[in-house]
């Protein structure tokens, strides 16, 4: 099959995955409104922190805002992870499986809609953060580079949800991932800097966790100016995550296909 | 109360512990949350105790173990609200009150699930606590006051629940259960005390009916002069409140036929 084919079948598939993703309120809603109201409550909750010596952020709101753009990830494994389930459990896959739709077409189109979501999810966050008071060192060179990232971020968080529901196929187990991959969030440098972490073996959890070098990459965007190696981190956390479970989600999807 | 009607209440509550404690899917959750919550916050925001003004006298460990231990109890009435639903929606409901002289000894059944759920997770939750280092300052009728604390909240919480889930029956009123609980309990002091709040979040946490309770909690643990009569009064208010509201659910059930 030639690349012009398989790009138009992914055209195709991500098409409708825009389509219905947008035609899901339920999905949409909580995935912008939830990440906000946490950010609300710990910026507020925890503004006290930006007083502890050697606080590297100019305030804990500025600090806290990357925290929303990694809940945008979290959302992506259950949303992409739920619409495909329902793909799986209605037969609609089977029923693509008989055509000569390409692999890497069906895995890939299926983010779309998540992908448009992430950065309409980005622009908000952002545009939310700065009103609050948040400062944008980079400008909004940064800003674009910011949104990039999310969906890097939205990109490989998605393969998760992809690679789960084709291996689960049904909808209640991807949902379950959603307090896993928290634990992650929680377990990393999401409330305080690493060097302020005080008890090292969370220190030594929170080093080793992808999660942590993601938010210090979207962090170097908003304070301290540009950072080549924290933003070079944050993708390659990405593009490893996604380099995983790319070939996972397509090795699930024919293990799928020849089960049915 | 009748005897009949305490064999119905110890009826629902061996069925709801039964199914608990034999379903992995219902124990995990309810265990791991706290004790992950706890890992997470005590662990990785101990070097917020060194912010100034932080007068907490035991380590941060022990401040995150009262609000988890708070958090657990309200959030283990919710998810045996949730039984409640369930059991309505698939019908068992109805064959209780079918079963039942006097209903409210239904309720009663799923409040002693409720607090056999809690206790469970208060054991497990204070030994990884004690493993993990907390310090206790006060003494027995201290800790007696605090885990009475969290007793009543466990209960109040199941009412708000149980008021939903025997208005609408279903489980699909699971989120209005549980996000309102959520959202009252993460806007009291959580990662610090009442006087290191600023903004909305304090003017909001001053008037939350958790907020002394958290507060009472922490100078329970910690033996600090504590006001006793706030936090209690604050618990049983909601307790009467939230009552009725399960009550009048009760009588919505019963009038819908179960």
């Amino acid at each position: 099959m030639s690349w012009g084919e398989t790009l138009t079948q992914i055209r195709a598939i991500a098409w409708r995955s825009l389509v219905r993703t947008a035609r899901q309120p339920a999905q949409v809603v909580p995935a912008i409104t939830f990440p906000l109201f946490l950010f609300a409550i710990n910026a507020a909750g925890l503004d006290a922190a930006a007083g502890l010596p050697d606080f590297p952020a100019p305030d804990y709101l500025t600090f806290i805002l990357a925290v929303p753009f990694i809940q945008a990830g979290i959302f992506a494994v259950s949303g992409v992870g739920a619409d495909l389930a329902r793909d799986i459990e209605s037969g609609f896959l089977d029923r693509l499986a008989l055509t000569p739709l390409s692999r890497t077409a069906l895995v890939s189109g299926q983010i779309a809609g998540t992908m448009a979501l992430g950065i309409v999810q980005g622009i908000i966050f952002v545009a939310v953060g700065l009103a609050a008071g948040a400062t944008l060192d980079t400008g909004v060179t940064g800003a674009l580079v910011l949104i990039a990232l999310v969906v890097a971020i939205v990109f490989a968080f998605g393969l998760i949800g992809v690679t789960a529901a084709f291996k689960f196929g049904n909808g209640e187990a991807v949902q379950g991932l959603f307090p896993v991959l928290f634990v992650f969030l929680f377990l990393s440098t999401m409330a305080l800097p690493r060097d302020l972490l005080t008890n090292d073996w969370f220190r030594v959890i929170a080093t080793y966790n992808p999660v942590s070098y993601l938010l210090d990459g979207i962090r170097s965007l908003f304070y301290g100016g540009w950072d080549a190696e924290a933003l070079a981190l944050a993708f390659g956390c990405a593009a490893a995550i996604a380099a995983v479970f790319l070939p996972l989600a397509i090795r699930t999807l024919n293990t799928r296909v020849v089960r049915t | 109360m009748s005897a009949r009607s305490r064999s119905v209440a110890l009826g629902v509550a061996w069925r709801g512990l039964h199914t608990f404690f034999h379903n992995p899917t219902l124990v995990v959750p309810s265990v791991m949350f706290p004790l992950f919550f706890f890992t997470a916050f005590a662990g990785g925001l101990a070097n917020v105790s060194n912010v100034p003004g932080f007068d907490f006298p035991e380590n941060y460990t022990t401040f995150q173990f009262v609000f988890v231990l708070l958090q657990a109890s309200a959030f283990g009435g919710v998810f045996t609200g949730f039984a409640v639903a369930r059991d309505f929606e698939a019908g068992i409901g109805r064959r209780m009150m079918l079963a039942a002289p006097n209903r409210r000894a239904i309720l009663a059944g799923y409040a002693l699930v409720a607090m056999g759920r809690a206790m469970f997770v208060w054991l497990l939750l204070t030994t990884v606590a004690v493993i993990a280092g907390i310090q206790v300052g006060g003494g027995a009728i201290d800790l007696f006051g605090l885990y009475g604390l969290a007793l009543l909240l466990n209960l109040s919480a199941l009412m708000w629940a149980a008021g939903i889930a025997l208005r609408f029956r279903s489980i699909q009123a699971g989120p209005l259960m549980q996000t309102p609980v959520f959202l009252i309990v993460f806007l009291a002091p959580v990662y610090v005390p009442l006087d290191l709040l600023t903004g909305w979040v304090k003017a909001v946490a001053s008037v939350n009916p958790i907020t002394p309770i958290v507060e009472a909690g922490r100078d329970f643990i910690s033996g600090a002069p504590v006001d006793a009569l706030l936090a209690y009064g604050a618990v049983l208010a909601l307790l009467v409140v939230l009552g009725t509201w399960a009550l009048r659910g009760l009588s919505r059930a019963e009038a819908a036929g179960g």
